[in-house]
């Protein structure tokens, strides 16, 4: 399904639509506020654009220097060129320990790998563990936003769903309420769980660490109490030195959510006694991406998702509207390198506002890498955007009689054609626009008047 | 090939300019530091006492199983620590030292030295931090300086209590691990 499509679908229910931009627009003014209390908010943007520029520009060096210190550090290693090899790899070390019920934190790489259908597949219960994945699993869906995974929903319907599946009472629509009531349906999860796994926010090349951050605790009540730890990261989440983690766990917190840090910013660096922790470096994509001159530097991408909380087409068109796994401007600019006709639609599904690249804690110039993927994909396929009606623009502009001809027809048409032509509900175009007041005549009429 | 030296490889096969690594200046903050750090913890919904309003509050307390890492509040504890973490199942509170804290966000760092096992402070019913005013920095910035070069197999920041607002929003504390952060600040 293409952007405008799904976009349709999603504001079929308007009250929840109009909600849903208010709210995430409510999280990016939170963003604004508290960014405006530290002096040198732009000068933290802009080393951590230098430290993630300087990483993409040796990531191999990096990744080398990250392996050994995490091997010397008792942590084992695996790397994976694709999904499928990162998923074979879980699967495996699962094996291993004979395990059949697992525990996931919020992850988007195994979002992006499809982890829990393949490991159901295999007779293996996933459960995860953030609230809104939780909430989301529960109703089969993909996160809709990739901070806030359950953005799209409201508590009437959560109410609903948690009394279905944890017998919490009817009509109790009270967040606390039902939050309550996944802490001790999660808590029974935890305490079985053998083994953990979670996403990586950070890893430190120098020290051979990684840092996962929750507010919830949740990450780190399943890896505390399981015997084993898988944690999943894309390459892209390497940093040089452990003080560079001053500089992002500066931006990331406020940038995502407006509060000042993550509660939780958990820092692995070996394992408990007795216990195991694997790493999976994960490609998928990745080193294409690093290729691409133009859209390289989509990788310095942190996940805080204050792109998708400015952008006035994903708050009017929710998270699912874009199809793919990282949704919003960085996945529009992330998802084509992946599949450039599948998620062909997506570079288009902007205003090119440059509101991302505004609040962008890493200065990733989304707006205008949205802007080059449009010339790609027109160029790669053409038939595949505007075609018809550029086809039509060609003979009328190649023909100066039906140029003219064309220019009167329009300008009496707006003026007598009903308004319901334009507004009525299969014309998408006209929701949301006016048409312009029409001139009396045309541009050449008047220049011929006037010129004598 | 593996895949290890596939990934290598085509990273390698890329032609890139190497970019200078910035060298990081050390921010501070205007506010005086201990004003901040109670400020930030009670954003984050945590509360600071005295070490006095602590004894008070944990007099009034009538929790059953109460865990004290740090000596000097050994008395209180009501278990011994077992070996393994699920047995804290339904601890209700624990009280643990933290070695410093950030005052721009409230963050107080421990690391294995303060956690006998890595679990306790996620999931105990409540969490005590006990901290030294002395030992409180401007920023992360400071922060990271002092962690330096130590090794420990884990570390962590906690700033707050375990919170979620992944229903429509609403700030609830107490998702899934500690529902109440106090942080005892002592001379």
């Amino acid at each position: 399904m293409s952007h405008p499509q799904a976009a349709t679908e999603f504001l079929k229910d308007q009250a929840k639509a109009k909600w849903h931009d208010e709210t995430l627009w409510f999280v990016r003014d939170k963003r604004d506020r508290i960014s405006k209390t530290i002096p040198e908010w732009e000068d933290l943007r802009n080393l951590a654009s230098q430290i993630k520029e300087n990483v993409l520009s040796k990531l191999d060096v990096y990744l080398e220097e990250f392996e050994q210190k995490a091997l010397q550090n008792g942590i084992q290693v695996h790397w994976a060129a694709n999904a499928e090899e990162h998923n074979q790899i879980v699967l495996s070390i699962l094996q291993k320990q004979q395990c059949t019920a697992i525990v996931k934190s919020k992850s988007i790489l195994t979002e992006e790998c499809h982890l829990n259908p393949y490991l159901e597949k295999y007779g293996i219960e996933v459960v995860d563990t953030d609230l809104g994945e939780r909430i989301v699993q529960f109703l089969n869906q993909p996160p809709s936003h990739i901070v806030l995974p359950a953005i799209h929903l409201k508590k009437g319907e959560i109410s609903e769903l948690f009394h279905e599946k944890l017998h919490t009472e009817k009509g109790n629509e009270d967040p606390a309420y039902l939050t309550h009531a996944a802490r001790l349906h999660l808590r029974e999860k935890f305490l079985k769980a053998k083994v953990a796994i979670t996403g990586v926010n950070f890893a430190v090349a120098e020290t051979g660490e990684f840092v996962v951050c929750t507010n919830e605790g949740n990450a780190d009540m399943g890896v505390h109490l399981a015997d084993v730890h898988i944690a999943c990261m894309g390459i892209e989440k390497i940093i040089p030195r452990r003080k560079d983690l001053g500089v992002f766990l500066r931006l990331l917190a406020r940038s995502a959510t407006g509060q000042p840090v993550t509660n939780y910013n958990s820092h692995f660096r070996s394992p408990a006694k007795g216990k195991e922790i694997h790493i999976i470096l994960v490609d998928n994509g990745r080193t294409a991406q690093l290729a691409r001159e133009k859209f390289r530097n989509s990788l310095k991408c942190i996940r805080c998702g204050a792109c998708m909380n400015t952008c006035p087409i994903y708050r009017r068109s929710g998270g699912f509207s874009y199809g793919s796994t990282v949704p919003g401007p960085i996945g529009s600019i992330l998802s084509p390198g992946l599949d450039m006709k599948k998620y062909s639609t997506l570079p288009f599904a902007s205003t090119l506002c440059g509101s991302c690249s505004d609040v962008c804690p890493v200065k990733i110039n989304i707006h205008e890498q949205l802007y080059e993927w449009r010339q790609e994909i027109t160029k790669t396929h053409g038939e595949l955007g505007k075609g018809l009606s550029m086809k039509l623009a060609n003979g009328i502009f190649k023909s100066p009689l039906a140029y003219k001809i064309s220019g009167n027809l329009m300008r009496t048409a707006l003026k007598t054609l009903p308004k319901s032509l334009i507004y009525h509900p299969i014309n998408s175009w006209g929701k949301g626009r006016n048409l312009p007041e029409t001139p009396q005549e045309s541009f050449k009429d008047w220049y011929q008047k006037n010129r004598k | 090939m593996s895949s290890r030296a596939s990934i290598l490889n085509s990273i390698k096969a890329i032609t890139l300019e190497e970019k200078a690594l910035p060298e990081l200046p050390s921010f501070g903050i205007s506010e005086e530091i201990e004003t901040a750090f109670r400020k930030s913890i009670e954003g984050n919904k945590g509360e600071v006492l005295s070490e006095l309003e602590f004894l008070n509050w944990l007099s009034e307390s009538e929790w059953a199983k109460i865990y004290s890492a740090v000596s000097a509040y050994s008395s209180v504890s009501t278990i011994g620590l077992p070996d393994d973490p699920h047995e804290l199942e339904d601890l209700n509170l624990a009280i643990l030292e933290g070695q410093f804290g950030v005052a721009e966000n409230g963050a107080i760092w421990l690391d294995d030295r303060q956690l006998p096992h890595r679990a306790i402070p996620f999931i105990t019913e409540h969490l005590v931090i006990v901290l030294r005013k002395s030992r409180l920095f401007p920023t992360l910035h400071q922060a990271y300086e002092k962690i330096g070069d130590e090794h420990s197999g884990f570390g962590l920041f906690i700033a707050g209590p375990s919170k979620t607002a992944d229903i429509e929003q609403s700030l609830v504390i107490g998702a899934h691990g500690a529902k109440s952060l106090r942080v005892v600040l002592v001379g």
